[in-house]
């Protein structure tokens, strides 16, 4: 298994990109996953639908859009333009928003899920013990959310590798600025370098493969150990 | 807060309106107004469903009732205007089943409530909130490694240690079995006495409420029924459902003789005297003593060929029926103290009971409660 040049730069933006993702997604996901786990609204439905979309939609849907919507008469693109920032597709950080909303519900739902699971009454003891809202969001409930924010942050990172048709979209093929490894792949298959192809593929093959599997060990390990504090409370 | 605490107003004002949609009950109603002693225990009974739990859920803000005004001993916690929510607001609260956060230990859990206490916690405090839970031993436990008791006792531990103005006890002692209820009954006792603080608890256990209260609440459906100081709500027999076969009074006496030749001590309460085991209890200790109504018979002259040690002279004030149709209450005039007698009706009709008649009330048991 022998790497390019080319190769190796496309591994490193790939692992700049999911890091830097999956770090957005975690400070712009846990809140919303806290006010989806937590609300009552009539918006409850819209919005985890809106955050859910990406899991349906063609790829193509969501890169078209924010094409348009970051291009240079777009709303975000003249906000962009303005601050002296260009426009932001083909860019680095383009990919980055593109890669954010794409992998949305990968890191909001799992987060949501344990934080539905925690239940009240740990919220309440919290409150009976003096802690405020953010005291005990940050005391009580991150901690015993926990395992769901390792398994967004898993999940958050591994499809933002796996990512193509929305780089294809908004990043285009831009060596160290866009060309990630799947861009990579293509390109050594369109040039029928199918050994260059095999490395590439059999490396995100083995780094699918491993992720998965140990993002299944650990919710294993933690079925049993999720949240004691559930019971259901005994209204008298 | 809104006002400093002043010592003339030693009492606790408790109003509640809250209605409550749930699908699975056809909708259940709280509607309460009563006034409680600023100090001291009160327990709070009724069956299930009475809505024991929610008041309590009310007083520390957990619920949102459509009307609500609480004050205590001079602060207002909630009227028409104001709402101070529940982290704001100086209390301890004990769920019916343990709330201990799970990712912490017994001396984390412990730790979280000294950090944000209302006071700086003393090592003594700690020591000793420690040492009256008897929890030396688990601190480094977690919650999944404690059983139903030690965890309740940790989380009892935790609510001393915020050093709350009112403590809320929501029947801490339901999830754990005799043996360990009768360990920690003690300790519910001397919290009473060493906390200079109102413990508010909810029970359905007569046991409980006999051994523990000053004050009693007796909420049914949701309204409450009767309250006031324990023995005058166990000396009622009018109450709409009856205690059954624990029906009895509690009254409050003091060891005046102690009798070592035959181990029974002398109690010496206002209504007269009563024989007991002796526990080995001081001369002059307060105690407090339950008679069940069952345990009661009446004769109309004092019987000397008897076994029965108790016999009362008592005037019949009341007679009234009880949940059993075979059987009667009588409510007896000791003193001035009341006991009841529960007597078959037909016992009732032989020995002519009228009110105003004087008897001899014979009583077979005495329990000492406290």
């Amino acid at each position: 298994m022998t790497f390019t040049e080319a190769d190796i730069s496309a591994i490193w933006l790939t692992l700049r990109l999911a890091t830097t993702v999956t770090l957005l997604l975690l400070v712009i996901g846990t809140p919303i996953a806290w006010w989806l786990a937590r609300t009552r609204s009539f918006w409850k439905a819209p919005v985890a639908a809106i955050v859910a979309l990406p899991l349906v939609l063609p790829p193509t849907v969501l890169g078209f859009y924010l094409l348009i919507v970051m291009g240079p008469s777009g709303f975000i693109g003249q906000i962009t333009h303005s601050l002296g920032l260009g426009t932001l597709p083909f860019t680095f950080w383009g990919l980055v928003i593109a890669s954010v909303f794409y992998s949305m519900p990968f890191v909001v739902q799992p987060i949501q899920n344990s934080m539905e699971a925690i239940g009240t009454r740990p919220l309440e003891a919290a409150a009976t013990l003096r802690a405020g809202p953010l005291d005990s969001f940050f005391t009580v409930v991150i901690p015993l959310a926990k395992p769901g924010f390792i398994t967004a942050s898993i999940l958050g990172f591994a499809h933002t590798v796996g990512e193509f048709g929305i780089v294809l979209m908004i990043g285009g093929n831009i060596p160290d600025e866009t060309r990630v490894i799947s861009v990579q792949i293509y390109d050594h298959v369109e040039a029928l370098e199918f050994s260059q192809a095999h490395s590439l593929s059999g490396a995100m093959v083995i780094f699918s493969f491993s992720v998965l599997l140990c993002l299944y060990w650990f919710q294993r390990k933690h079925s049993a150990f999720t949240p004691r504090a559930i019971h259901s409370s005994a209204k008298d | 807060m809104q006002s400093t605490p002043s010592t003339d107003e030693k009492s606790i004002h408790a109003a509640f309106q809250l209605n409550h949609h749930n699908d699975k009950s056809k909708g259940f109603t709280l509607d309460v107004d009563i006034t409680l002693p600023g100090k001291g225990i009160t327990a709070v009974f009724g069956h299930s469903g009475s809505g024991k739990t929610t008041l309590l859920r009310c007083i520390a803000g957990l619920e949102n009732p459509s009307h609500g005004h609480f004050t205590i001993n001079g602060d207002t916690w909630q009227n028409d205007s104001i709402f101070i929510p529940t982290h704001k607001r100086s209390l301890g609260y004990v769920f019916q089943e343990a709330s201990l956060f799970s990712h912490l230990t017994a001396e984390g859990n412990l730790n979280y409530a000294r950090k944000r206490s209302d006071k700086r916690v003393s090592t003594d405090l700690y020591n000793l909130a420690i040492d009256i839970m008897g929890i030396q031993d688990i601190l480094q436990h977690y919650p999944h490694q404690l059983s139903g008791g030690e965890r309740q006792r940790v989380a009892i531990a935790r609510a001393i240690l915020i050093q709350p103005r009112l403590l809320l006890l929501d029947e801490p002692l339901a999830s754990l079995d005799h043996a360990r209820k009768q360990e920690i009954l003690p300790y519910l006792e001397r919290l009473g006495s060493t906390l200079d603080i109102p413990i508010v608890f909810v029970s359905h256990s007569i046991d409980e409420v006999a051994r523990l209260a000053d004050y009693t609440v007796v909420l049914n459906k949701g309204s409450v029924m009767a309250h006031g100081t324990l023995t005058d709500v166990f000396s009622r027999i009018d109450l709409p459902f009856g205690f059954g076969d624990d029906t009895g009074v509690v009254l409050q006496g003091e060891v005046s003789e102690r009798d070592p030749e035959w181990h029974l001590s002398r109690i010496a309460f206002s209504g007269g005297e009563l024989w007991v085991r002796d526990r080995g209890d001081d001369l002059h200790q307060s105690v407090r003593v339950r008679i069940l109504a069952k345990d009661v018979s009446l004769a109309l002259t004092p019987n000397e060929n008897s076994s029965i040690l108790n016999k009362l002279e008592a005037q019949v004030t009341d007679i009234g029926p009880d949940s059993d149709e075979a059987m009667s209450l009588i409510r007896l005039k000791v003193g001035s103290e009341y006991i009841i007698a529960r007597l078959t009706r037909r016992s009732v009709a032989h020995l002519e009971l009228t009110l105003g008649k004087t008897v001899w009330a014979q009583i077979k048991s005495v329990a000492i409660a406290r």
